[in-house]
């Protein structure tokens, strides 16, 4: 990826203000979209992108945020099957290079991996997380 | 047939009875707990309380089995996901979905659907049609809305009443069938239309308007 990239962040709550506030001070350019006016509260005060107040599904609202010239898109809404359209049309309609989705059900994780999306199971991440900790801690074998 | 029907309120309860009086295996499921216990009381269906984009709730709706699975939410993204699981990973050959933002019909298309309908154009058009045109009894579109089925009833003041079919400059539509008191009559080119028959016509969407001139004979 290039030195300065365009990242569009779907979702602005905890995780996708993290990410935007992070990629924004790092040099890329940033457009963040929520349906809610009151999410861009959770970024960083250096926070120096752009907010987008909309539904991510609708296709007006992604062009809105440029999303024919984003380098890479982040689906990170609390809704799995939002991410996953948001993720499919950026990357099918739109050709955005790199696009990733968060999805929280394990089992839908798995079946969007084997179409070629590229997700982010935050249960799974955890659990594993969990069981390394456990069997380095108490030597279990897990 | 084996049916699964993903949604809530009237409209997954009245399809469902539709379904049921035609004999297909029926399986709904619907979001909300209570609705399910009533639906699992008022029709001969299975009934499952649940998110049916979850593909573990699909596998217990018998999803494997299934022939059809209609997705009828009022969340596109739901009903969009609900549809490629179901194709993907359970191989259900056929997938309805409905979508509320018109703009996601391509969308849908392209991501797999196999058929996709959005009610507000289908709304937005059947009131567009009718206000014009008050003879018509069912208008209906085909093949993505590029042509029209169409029935109308004709009135002793029209155009092409008296006038047999290869007098009349249909262009591109074709009159597929005559209804005359109740009879069917297979239209050839030597049939003389008469007042209160009802014919079906198929055309293009685009042409519509001049066929529709050609048989009333004044556009609105």
């Amino acid at each position: 990826m290039a030195k300065s990239s365009y990242f569009v962040v779907v979702g602005c709550g905890r995780l996708g203000a993290l990410l935007s506030s992070q990629l924004s001070s790092a040099g890329h350019s940033v457009v963040t979209i929520d349906i809610q006016d009151s999410a861009f509260r959770h970024l960083a005060l250096e926070f120096s992108g752009f907010k987008v107040t909309g539904d991510a599904t609708e296709m007006t609202v992604l062009r809105k945020a440029n999303i024919e010239r984003a380098d890479c898109l982040l689906a990170v809404t609390d809704q799995d099957n939002l991410n996953l359209m948001v993720a499919q049309v950026a990357k099918i309609m739109f050709d955005v290079p790199v696009v990733m989705a968060r999805v929280y059900n394990p089992m839908r994780e798995a079946i969007y991996k084997d179409f070629g999306i590229a997700t982010i199971s935050p249960t799974q991440l955890s659990a594993q997380t969990f069981l390394d900790i456990l069997s380095q801690d108490m030597q279990m074998a897990l | 047939m084996r049916v699964i029907v993903i949604g809530q309120e009237k409209l997954v309860y009245f399809l469902g009875k539709h379904f049921v009086a035609k004999g297909y295996t029926l399986t709904l499921i619907t979001p909300n707990q209570a609705e399910a216990i009533a639906l699992s009381h008022k029709l001969k269906a299975t009934v499952l309380h649940g998110d049916g984009s979850d593909p573990a709730v699909l596998e217990d709706a018998g999803a494997y089995r299934a022939d059809v699975l209609l997705a009828l939410t009022a969340q596109d993204e739901d009903n969009l996901v609900t549809c490629q699981i179901a194709q993907k990973r359970f191989g259900i050959p056929r997938t309805i979905a409905l979508v509320n933002d018109p703009d996601n019909q391509p969308v849908f298309r392209q991501l797999g659907v196999s058929v996709v309908f959005s009610a507000t154009e289908i709304l937005g058009h059947l009131i567009e049609q009718q206000t014009d045109y008050q003879d018509i009894k069912a208008l209906v579109p085909v093949a993505d809305g590029n042509v029209q089925l169409v029935e109308l009833t004709l009135q002793g003041h029209h155009l092409a009443v008296g006038q047999t079919l290869q007098d009349l400059n249909l262009g591109e539509a074709i009159i597929a069938c005559i209804v005359r008191q109740g009879n069917l009559l297979i239209p050839k080119g030597s049939s003389r239309l008469a007042a209160g028959d009802r014919l079906v016509v198929v055309s293009r969407a685009e042409t519509y308007e001049a066929v529709y001139s050609v048989i009333v004979g004044e556009t609105s």
